[in-house]
């Protein structure tokens, strides 16, 4: 149980996460599926970093990739991911590519957790929560019996939950959001240093979502753990997020602070995403789709992946993939134009 | 524009490259077609045995007679040959038929919901809790089947009930799809929905379905052969049960009197449940296209 | 006076979950529609709106209440009444994976209803409706698409196909249940666009069922918002009203609750305090108003045992609250 009053990510001390230049393939009937291609960002300590993308974007394989959970028909390409713990001042790292699999199956979950949506089938039907809770300790030699049942008390507090109740149910007997919470709880047993949330408010009610943004917002000033998540949902990332990255093609196509994203951005796709989303307040006019739709990961056009959907696009998008531009130090944006994006589009697509 | 332009051998064939997908279930539609061969085939080529050759009763497999003989002397691998017509004949006959009548039942039962599936159903429950075998052995004592069509006709109001309940469960459970209740909306009339928007997308069930109710025609047909109740022809069901009532068990020289005729029918039914290995790749549209 | 294309009338639907349990998902509503109107059905999940869509489209019973088409009683529909009711209040679903039969291609997919309704004789002709109907969905150019299947289109362009396919029957009214929900966010607005221009064309009218709220605002920008809860609708408007001015509790609990794509309202919100978190269930509905046990409005004795009823202000909203009432007495219309 760890507490941290600093709530400012901490530049100086180095990254909890630094993935460079990750390559993941699928292995596909058609061909090769390149899912990943090239991505490349840090997660500082305390952060909280949004994956936004669509179907296609290589988001969900970002993340697997991370905590090396791929099917069996992936594979990690190129890469590096390197995970650092920062315990009593001292920095151990870890090369996540290079550990077995026991050393893997300690970094899993101990150091790094993955959240996935709350399926019911995210669950042992037959077992209560408590025995979930017993098995996930046991496997990783972590507290036993009343110990452990008072850290996972604890946490469902922190979750929102309604401890003893929780404790002693079978997973039917709770609602979408309530395993939600119990999924996140479950992350968080080993006191990890990186979670990783899977489109964790996707099918559930709106007073549901609201519940379980405030109770991650919360859990991040009482705990100390990093963050990545993994949406499509844009509004996700107005409320959590410290940093974006808009994915596209298996890309990072953007990545910079979350006002820079809504207010400031310089990559096509990340504009016309957020011209896209309808909002409470937005008039109806302001609104645009992009056309046409993501590209086939097996068969990808030259240069820009966005540019058959880009109305800026020149001979030089067409043919050459542009490599990360950095309009300022801490504002990454992949695309030959974006000096002049915002303008030019300001009047909407159709140029 | 529409698939009927295309002819149909383009389209056989790219069946039959699509079936050579799976190994197994090429091997499978290879054995089926020798099978099938052999029993039509055969007969026209090889002269059948129609006497007794008292000068080589129960010889074991030989240079001269692969398959050995059998108590009459007759050479094992020719009645093996001109046996395989009407247990084919049976097994297919009696699998399509058992097969319409259940997707029929089954499907319109499920389709049309209410009385007409309680009542339908009933019916099927009552059958099916009738121990079909022994009713099938007393009522085939009673009347005499005198050939091969009335034994499918048979066999097939006999075995429709199981397959009809779960066909009834598979289109219950397209009939939530949403391209059936979009069929529904646009008013494309019951008919249309069963034949064209459901049957479909459960060809594969219904192979299996086929495939299952020719294997069980075989074991019935076997099985009523063995008790005498059958009482013509000379095919493999035949073979067997007469070497069993001539002691072959026995006799080691007369194993392969026995073991002929059971291999064959083991083998047909073997390549059957092999082929079906490659229904997935025919009938799957995502498959089809090579995605 | 012209007869409302669609109407309900204190509909109410049951289903029962075990011998002596019922839900009730809908529960006495009553609305109209007129040609080319749009409304939008917004709610959470198991507040009814499907199910209430479907009835409209008379895929469901109502287990109390009558539905009206153009003025006449659809359960009392026969023969040629029924057909025409039935090809003109047509459906598109959410899911753009299991609304196309993926055993047909895209032409016989639309082939059927144009050859089963003798819509067009003949190949020739059909093939050229199949080509038009692509064209005003989008699906551009149509002879690429005729001869796929549906797993070979993406999720938005097979949406745009079942728009297509309903479309062959000239219908004058549709129900689209989520129909955006499962296709990509980019997207989304141009296939509601589309929608708005066919309806604009044909003159539509539209019942769009929704729990995004921002997406019902654009979408029925000059139509009409219903919201629901625990199957009955508490407050129905004016679209930009309801959303931007809302006067039911629970429409203002969720309009801010909600997640929104707005930086800057969303670090101006106030968040609204529930009396409960726990989510009532269908089972045991609560006693007097639904939404008693957890408004922050909450005020006692009326809210508890007497059901509000749907009154109309002179603002055009229909509220059902005893206090939005109350304080706005001299506003009832």
């Amino acid at each position: 149980m760890s507490k941290s009053t600093n709530q400012q990510t901490s530049k100086s001390s180095p990254p909890t996460l630094s993935v460079r230049n990750l390559v993941i393939e699928y292995q596909a009937k058609r061909g090769a599926v390149r899912a990943g291609r090239d991505i490349s960002f840090n997660l500082q300590r305390g952060e909280a970093v949004a994956l936004i993308g669509e179907s296609g974007s290589g988001k969900t394989t970002a993340g697997l990739g991370i905590v090396r959970l791929l099917p069996e028909n992936a594979q990690i390409k190129q890469g590096q991911i390197i995970y650092r713990r920062l315990e009593n001042g001292r920095v151990t790292e870890t090369d996540v590519r290079a550990l077995n699999d026991r050393q893997l199956r300690q970094f899993r979950w101990k150091e790094c957790a993955m959240v996935f949506q709350a399926a019911l089938n995210a669950f042992n039907p037959v077992l209560r929560i408590s025995a979930q809770f017993g098995d996930t300790a046991r496997a990783h030699n972590y507290l036993r019996g009343r110990k452990l049942k008072e850290r996972a008390l604890h946490l469902f507090d922190l979750v929102r939950l309604d401890p003893e109740r929780v404790w002693r149910s079978y997973p039917h007997e709770l609602s979408g959001g309530m395993r939600q919470r119990v999924l996140i709880a479950l992350g968080l047993l080993l006191e990890p240093q990186l979670l990783i949330l899977d489109e964790p408010t996707t099918a559930l009610d709106i007073l549901t979502q609201r519940n379980i943004i405030d109770m991650l917002k919360d859990l991040r000033k009482t705990l100390d753990f990093s963050l990545i998540f993994i949406s499509h949902d844009l509004s996700l990332a107005v409320e959590l997020a410290d940093r974006v990255a808009t994915m596209y093609a298996g890309r990072i196509v953007e990545l910079c602070d979350v006002y820079t994203t809504f207010k400031n951005p310089a990559h096509p796709y990340t504009i016309g995403l957020i011209n896209a989303v309808p909002t409470l307040t937005a008039h109806k006019d302001r609104v645009t789709s992009i056309p046409g739709s993501p590209p086939d990961l097996i068969d990808l056009p030259p240069g820009c992946k966005f540019h058959p959907r880009c109305p800026l696009a020149d001979e030089r998008c067409r043919t050459e993939e542009p490599g990360m531009e950095n309009p300022t130090p801490n504002h990454q944006a992949a695309c030959w134009k974006w000096q002049s994006a915002r303008e030019s589009l300001a009047g909407g697509w159709e140029l | 524009m529409s698939n009927k332009g295309k002819s149909f051998w383009t389209e056989t064939i790219k069946t039959f490259k699509l079936i050579a997908r799976n190994k197994v279930g090429l091997l499978g539609l290879i054995l089926v077609t020798a099978l099938v061969l052999l029993s039509f085939v055969g007969p026209l080529l090889v002269p059948p045995e129609t006497q007794a050759h008292t000068d080589r009763i129960n010889k074991p497999p030989s240079a001269e007679h692969v398959l050995g003989t059998d108590f009459q002397g007759r050479d094992n691998l020719i009645m093996v040959i001109h046996g395989g017509r009407d247990v084919l004949l049976v097994a297919f006959t009696a699998g399509i038929l058992t097969t319409l009548i259940s997707v029929a039942v089954g499907s319109v039962s499920a389709f049309f919901g209410g009385r007409m599936d309680s009542m339908l159903m009933t019916v099927t429950d009552i059958w099916l809790a009738i121990p079909r075998f022994l009713l099938l052995v007393v009522l085939a004592t009673l009347i005499e089947l005198e050939n091969i069509w009335m034994l499918a006709i048979f066999l097939a109001i006999f075995g429709w009930p199981a397959l009809a309940r779960q066909i009834r469960s598979q289109v219950l459970s397209l009939k939530k799809r949403e391209y059936v209740e979009a069929a529904q909306l646009l008013d494309l009339g019951a008919a249309h929905i069963i034949l064209k928007e459901m049957l479909p997308n459960m060809m594969n069930y219904i192979m299996i379905a086929l495939i299952t109710s020719m294997t069980t025609a075989i074991y019935s047909q076997t099985g009523l052969v063995f008790l005498g109740v059958v009482p013509f022809g000379n095919n493999w069901g035949v073979m067997f049960s007469l070497a069993y009532a001539k002691n072959a068990i026995y006799n080691p020289n007369a194993a392969a009197s026995l073991l002929a005729p059971m291999g064959a029918i083991i083998l047909f039914q073997l390549s059957l449940v092999m082929f079906s290995r490659s229904l997935e790749e025919i009938f799957n549209p995502r498959l089809r296209t090579g995605v | 006076m012209t007869v409302p294309l669609i109407q309900m009338e204190n509909v109410s639907r049951r289903f029962q979950v075990k011998r002596d349990q019922y839900i009730t998902a809908v529960n006495d509503v009553s609305l109209t529609v007129d040609e080319g109107e749009i409304l939008c059905l917004v709610g959470e999940s198991g507040c009814g709106k499907t199910t209430a869509g479907k009835m409209i489209a008379g895929l469901l019973a109502t287990s109390e209440g009558r539905v009206f088409y153009k003025g006449q009683d659809i359960a009392q529909l026969k023969g040629q009444a029924f057909k025409d009711y039935r090809l003109a209040v047509q459906m598109v679903h959410q899911d753009p994976y299991a609304s196309l039969n993926p055993s047909h291609t895209i032409y016989e997919t639309i082939s059927f209803p144009l050859k089963r309704h003798n819509l067009a004789q003949g190949d020739e002709a059909i093939q050229q409706r199949a080509r038009k109907l692509l064209t005003m969905v989008d699906i551009t150019p149509p002879d690429d698409f005729l001869n796929k299947f549906p797993h070979q289109l993406s999720g938005g362009q097979r949406q745009r196909v079942s728009v297509a396919r309903m479309l062959t029957v000239n219908p004058s009214f549709i129900v689209a249940d989520e129909a955006v929900s499962m296709v990509d966010v980019s997207i989304r607005i141009s296939l509601l666009n589309t929608l708005l221009e066919l309806k604009q064309k044909m003159g539509l009218a539209v019942v769009f069922i929704t729990h995004d709220l921002a997406l019902a605002k654009y979408f029925a920008w000059d139509g009409a918002i219903a919201v629901m809860y625990l199957g009955k609708i508490v407050e129905m408007g004016p679209a930009r009203r309801v959303v931007d001015d809302p006067q039911h509790p629970y429409t203002q609990v969720l309009l801010s609750a909600v997640p929104d794509a707005d930086l800057d309202a969303t670090l101006q919100r106030e968040p609204i305090q529930l009396r409960s978190m726990d989510v009532p269930s269908l089972l045991r509905l609560p006693t007097g108003c639904s939404f008693h046990p957890r408004c922050p409005y909450f005020e006692g004795e009326q809210c508890e045992k007497v059901i509000p009823q749907l009154t109309r202000l002179k603002s055009g909203v229909s509220v059902a609250c005893h206090l939005v009432l109350r304080e706005h007495e001299a506003d009832l219309a």
